[in-house]
């Protein structure tokens, strides 16, 4: 199959309505992520208002917490750490992933085998369950640590795609070439497979970053996560917690459920876009 | 310069590889400097599998692969780089052998990386231009373009031309020239051929076509199965098949001048698994096959200087050879010989 | 007559504007005939066989008409064309034998394709077990799966289903390509006895390789870039070609007994032109050997004798 002339991707990336969609909300996001905080009128763990519970107004964009913290300078605050984990965490599993996948698939024969075992041993261990237990000794948790911790336990996906990859291309002819001109393992890896399966990694990368961002929010969520930094799972569970739901306060957990929904949801469409970008086959006529 | 001996390749199929499938079937041959030897087969005859033993993208399971007199099966990192100094293959499809995402010239690149490092820009581009004119291409032509540019008749001659760059003296070409036009087939292979008498380069050419095979050859090796069924001087193959495969071979090839004999030279429908004795024998229509054929496999005998074939039905050549449709005739001719 | 084509052209739709793929085919098959389409890769033959069974994005139907046993056939419209396929016109297209579902048994893809057509699988039953014994295939094939068969057997099989219901037009597409010499031989020889038993009436054989056409076919003709370039009995085609593509095409393959350097074989240089953009004038000009002046004009496909046709100047000049 003939690789299309990048000005045909271009093309095609343009049409696609749901790469531009995706897209546009992902960056929408980012960018409130970055400016967000200035335009934060209050402080997020400020117990600013009187009486506590407010319901959205022109004080109070979106609220307030049972404690009188104002919702909309929360959220503004909470959305860069799920940018900042996400980035971590989803680049060092892809790292991790394609490094594995690569050799596996590469080299084959007993490498592949103990790889394989490995990647399976990871992906079966209970990873709620290390994570309550590391939660117990420390006492003070990090993002580094949060995203550490995602980064490796989320790797064995990326490995398992990445390895089919290579292996359905380390049989096609032009590796064979490079080998027959000396090239050593890791150059043809690096040089001839890697370049090939580009649209494929950047997609893994995707899917992970996304990943990623789900997972750290369920882990603020059940509040294993980092306790200093506020963030939109750690709203959802104090929302939880005080009885947002019982009270009636939809202003405390409807936005930040609806942005981590909205922000992987778009990444998982652009996604799909660029899978049909990047394959012929799928594309609308 | 190079010898096959024996050279098995066992494939182990099945969960926990208990089935196995032999690719590769006790092969013994050689070629000798400044020949071409074609290998002529059907798909899944193993004469692809062949062609990548040699070119060590496969090891062997059995026998040996012996170039320039030392056992090939040894050769590792830097011993195997200086074996692809001599000896380079080009694959049948012209356009999976180049990485998509480069340009058609990188691969030269990639050769000067490798093995010319310290030669200055100036010479490098006297030597490119010069490996270029001896396959017959226009420098300007498929320099700095991408693979859809070319067509497929010049990727393989950039693909020989690559092969060339390293002054190499053996080239394992296989099916080069089946996935081109019938024009721009004939280029390639006059350019195979005349590298062949001017430089002494030795070519395996791994082929189904057999009258191409002919026009460049000057020995021919017919596979079936992984076995090696018949070999020799290519005119005796050819004039003077003595195997049946081959017999059917030569009798179905379509020509220009004659049509397909209307006598029955039809092989039978194959659905059986692979036997102890001669490969052929589920398909064999001679008329004396018998329980040895069945259970014993037959080597390569010489029946005459220069012509090998693996058959038991081939012992005394003054009683003649069974022709297939049951008549006894004496040797059994074809019009190659005649040429 | 059969089928007859008249000025029929099918431009390819791409994002660079409309490839001239098949630019004004006129030609005649008999009851009957079996007509070789020759050619190198680009050249329209595939476009032209498929184009007569299935026209569907991208290929783009442009003008010229088709008749088939004296009746039009709306190539263009799919709707109206889905009743005659199968029963009254059919094809083996290129790479058929890869093209049977691997997760279905034979039987029940004939039962399939059968049903699709309207006709009660049951009442061809025996019928197909006939055509089956005929090809040596054994009947309980239908009970297999397309990988336990050989790759001769699935080319044998397809053949048979194109032409259970006897259609008028058969187009075989590279049917023999990807096969050994043998087994080759064995589809050539029935695809001749199924027109010979009246299963199919008229054939058209796509093949880049001459030699294969000239075992098989009554008549061949010969494209070049989307045009007509010569159409003959396939004989005097191989012994007398017309058309200099054609002559420097029979002698770039190799004779008998033909070898290096002796006997030296000749290719054509030069490459087709791009017919996204096509030059005027007869396309095979820049490298025809004997071009003239007149050359610059786009030569008519004309009759030089009985059933000979030539697209070339010179040609019709010599035998006017």
């Amino acid at each position: 199959m003939k690789k299309p002339p990048r000005s045909d991707l271009l093309y095609f990336a343009l049409r696609n309505w749901k790469l531009r969609v995706g897209l546009t909300v992902v960056v929408l996001l980012v960018v409130f992520a970055i400016v967000g905080p200035s335009f934060a009128p209050y402080d997020p763990w400020a117990y600013a208002a009187r009486p506590a519970v407010q319901p959205p107004s022109a004080k109070h964009w979106l609220g307030t917490t049972r404690f009188g913290q104002d919702v909309f300078s929360q959220w503004a605050h909470g959305l860069r750490p799920a940018f900042l984990v996400g980035v971590l965490a989803g680049t060092l599993a892809t790292v991790i992933g394609t490094a594995v996948g690569f050799a596996a698939g590469y080299r084959g024969g007993r490498l592949d085998d103990v790889l394989n075992t490995f990647t399976n041993i990871v992906i079966v261990i209970p990873t709620v369950a290390i994570l309550l237990i590391i939660a117990a000794y420390l006492r003070v948790r990090s993002f580094l640590f949060q995203a550490v911790f995602i980064g490796l336990t989320a790797w064995p996906w990326a490995a398992r795609a990445v390895r089919a990859q290579t292996l359905s291309l380390r049989v096609r002819e032009f590796v064979d070439l490079a080998r027959m001109s000396g090239r050593s393992s890791p150059k043809v890896i690096l040089g001839e497979i890697a370049p090939n399966m580009l649209s494929y990694l950047v997609m893994v990368f995707i899917l992970q970053f996304g990943g990623a961002i789900l997972a750290a929010a369920t882990m603020d969520f059940l509040g294993l996560g980092p306790s200093q930094h506020i963030s939109l799972g750690m709203m959802l569970q104090y929302a939880l917690l005080w009885g947002a739901l019982h009270f009636g306060m939809w202003w405390w957990f409807i936005p930040p459920g609806l942005t981590i929904a909205l922000l992987v949801g778009a990444l998982y469409i652009t996604n799909v876009g660029l899978d049909e970008v990047f394959n012929p086959r799928l594309r609308e006529k | 310069m190079l010898e096959l001996e024996q050279v098995t390749k066992t494939y182990r199929l099945g969960a926990f590889g208990r089935k196995s499938l032999r690719a590769v079937d006790g092969a013994t041959f050689g070629v000798a400097r400044g020949e071409v030897v074609a290998l002529i087969g059907e798909s899944g005859s193993g004469k692809t599998t062949i062609g990548k033993l040699v070119l060590r993208l496969l090891s062997a399971t059995g026998g040996r692969i012996l170039f320039a007199d030392k056992d090939i099966a040894s050769y590792h990192g830097r011993a195997l780089k200086d074996y692809y100094r001599r000896v380079q293959g080009v694959f049948q499809d012209p356009f999976s052998s180049f990485n998509p995402v480069f340009k058609a010239d990188r691969v030269f690149g990639v050769v000067r990386r490798e093995y010319f490092p310290s030669v200055a820009g100036g010479e490098w581009q006297s030597k490119l231009l010069d490996v270029l004119k001896r396959v017959g291409l226009n420098p300007s032509e498929v320099l700095g373009k991408y693979v859809h540019q070319l067509s497929g008749g010049q990727l393989q001659r950039l693909l020989v031309a690559r092969a060339l760059l390293l002054d190499i003296e053996l080239l394992v070409a296989d099916e080069v020239i089946s996935m081109l036009d019938a024009s721009t087939r004939v280029d390639v292979l006059n350019a195979l051929a005349s590298l062949k008498e001017d430089r002494r380069l030795s070519i395996l050419f791994i082929t189904h076509d057999l009258s191409l095979a002919y026009y460049i050859s000057d020995q021919a090796v017919i596979l079936y199965r992984g076995a090696i069924v018949e070999r020799g001087r290519i005119e005796k193959v050819y004039g003077n098949p003595l195997h049946p495969y081959t017999q059917v071979l030569m009798a179905s090839v379509p020509r220009l001048d004659a049509k397909w004999e209307s006598s029955s030279v039809e092989l039978k429908c194959e659905l059986v698994e692979p036997t102890v004795g001669c490969v052929f024998f589920s398909r064999c229509l001679f008329p004396r096959r018998d329980a040895e054929c069945r259970t014993r496999r037959p080597g390569l005998q010489e029946v005459e200087p220069g012509h090998f074939v693996a058959c038991w039905r081939q012992g005394s050549r003054t009683s003649g050879v069974a022709h297939p449709s049951g008549e006894k005739q004496q040797g059994r001719g074809s019009s190659f010989g005649s040429g | 007559m059969a089928l007859t084509v008249d000025s029929l052209r099918v431009y390819y739709q791409t994002l660079r504007g409309e490839v001239r793929a098949l630019d004004g085919a006129t030609f005649s098959l008999a009851d009957g005939e079996i007509m070789g389409l020759a050619g190198e890769s680009g050249c329209g033959k595939s476009t032209l066989g498929r184009s007569l069974v299935l026209l569907k994005p991208p290929m783009a139907y442009r003008g010229g008409g088709v008749r088939l046993d004296g009746e039009d056939l709306p190539i263009a419209d799919r709707e109206k064309m889905a009743p005659l396929r199968l029963a009254k016109i059919s094809i083996i297209p290129q790479y058929a034998m890869n093209a049977l579902n691997p997760t279905c048994k034979i039987g029940r893809l004939v039962e399939d394709l059968l049903e699709a057509r309207g006709v009660r699988a049951r009442t061809v039953v025996p019928e197909l077990k006939r055509r089956l014994d005929l090809v040596e295939l054994p009947p309980d094939v239908l009970r297999m799966y397309p990988i336990e068969l050989s790759g001769g057997m699935k080319q044998r099989m397809v053949i048979v289903l194109s032409t259970l219901l006897n259609p008028s037009l058969l187009v075989a597409d590279e049917v023999t390509s990807a096969l050994d010499v043998c087994t080759q031989r064995a589809v050539g020889k029935m695809l001749v006895q199924f027109r010979d038993r009246g299963f199919v009436r008229s054939m058209i054989v796509i093949s880049h390789d001459l030699s294969v056409l000239y075992q098989i076919t009554d008549s061949t003709l010969v494209m070049y870039a989307g045009k007509l370039a010569e159409k003959a009995p396939t004989e005097v085609l191989v012994r007398s070609p017309t058309h200099p593509y054609t002559e420097m095409l029979i002698s770039s393959l190799p004779e008998a007994g033909g070898r290096y350097p002796e006997r030296k074989l000749g290719g054509i240089p030069g490459s087709p032109p791009p017919l996204l953009d096509p030059p005027a004038g007869c396309r095979f000009a820049p490298r025809c050997p004997i071009t003239v002046d007149r050359c610059a004009e786009e030569p008519p496909f004309v009759e030089i004798a009985a059933g000979h046709w030539v697209a070339c100047w010179k040609a019709e000049r010599d035998h006017a």
